[in-house]
């Protein structure tokens, strides 16, 4: 698998996401915002966690206009696949690739802790290793990871199955107690938990480790 | 020309932060505040000839997330 890893001044997981993917097998490419095209045979690109742009504006906001990203919306609605991570979830909703927003947690606290999650679905490359209803303990670390999004949107995707992870016990005021979230073709995964901080026995947790050798997996047989 | 442009969380959307600062006000003893939302006001410095319809733009494509937030253009 060709991963490509977007860097913008403030991200700073860019790294464990390469070495969580690395590990999985993938061939991976840093990829900084100036850029304007992603490296031929791009498979995944992935959007890390971190203080892209020093959250100015709003978190994100100014990541989803970079000039790289032209060249990420056109993957994506090309079918190609797309995982953001934290920051990297609230840079795919400002760029309108999944629906509904990430507001201030609602204790106003940022939180840093491991948390339990439930997977929701298998039906995505991400999640099929794991299988509906299992549970998983990733970390996070957020201050703005409040998921909202009106009542129909939130109808719209609990009604097709397009969430990914639930939190066992919401943390930050989430909607319906979502953590992740996938695009309509299953494709785009957003999700605030950070499965690369999860992925080496190193880092006291190797729950995340499946869902990076399910991508490098389903891309070695394609 | 100048413009001032205002951004606001919809009505609607709860405000943790404009609540905390509620709660601040009451602690500090202003009794009777009864509701507090907390927006952005960003002032742009612009050309001679654009259009409000052109700032209108650039809220929609940035100033503002309109799947939470309303913003309002004042020309000055």
């Amino acid at each position: 698998m060709r991963a490509a890893v977007l860097v913008f001044p403030g991200s700073n997981c860019d790294r464990d996401l390469a070495v969580a993917l690395r590990g999985a097998g993938a061939e991976v490419t840093m990829v900084w915002h100036k850029d304007t095209a992603l490296p031929q045979g791009t498979d995944l690109v992935a959007i890390p966690g971190g203080f892209s742009f020093g959250d100015y504006l709003r978190c994100g906001a100014i990541a989803a206009r970079a000039p790289i990203f032209d060249a990420v919306r056109r993957f994506a609605e090309g079918g190609g696949h797309v995982i953001g991570i934290c920051n990297g979830f609230q840079v795919l909703l400002e760029a309108g690739l999944l629906p509904g927003a990430l507001m201030r947690n609602a204790g106003l606290k940022f939180i840093c802790k491991p948390l339990a999650l439930t997977v929701e679905t298998a039906e995505s490359v991400y999640t099929a290793a794991y299988g509906a209803g299992a549970q998983v303990v990733f970390p996070v670390a957020h201050h703005d990871g409040n998921y909202q999004a009106d009542a129909e949107t939130l109808a719209r995707i609990e009604g097709e199955g397009r969430v990914a992870f639930r939190y066992v016990d919401t943390p930050n005021g989430s909607a319906n107690g979502i953590a992740g979230i996938l695009s309509a073709n299953r494709r785009v995964l957003g999700l605030m938990p950070h499965p690369e901080r999860a992925a080496d026995p190193a880092q006291g947790m190797t729950d995340g480790s499946a869902l990076f050798r399910a991508l490098a997996g389903a891309f070695e047989t394609a | 020309m100048k413009a001032r442009v205002t951004v606001m969380l919809k009505s609607g959307v709860l405000d943790p932060q404009g609540e905390a600062v509620r709660h601040a006000l009451g602690a500090l003893g202003f009794s009777g505040v009864q509701g507090v939302r907390q927006g952005k006001v960003i002032e742009l410095d612009l050309a001679d000839g654009t259009t409000e319809a052109q700032v209108g733009e650039m809220c929609e494509k940035l100033l503002a997330n309109t799947v939470i937030e309303s913003y309002r253009v004042e020309v000055l």
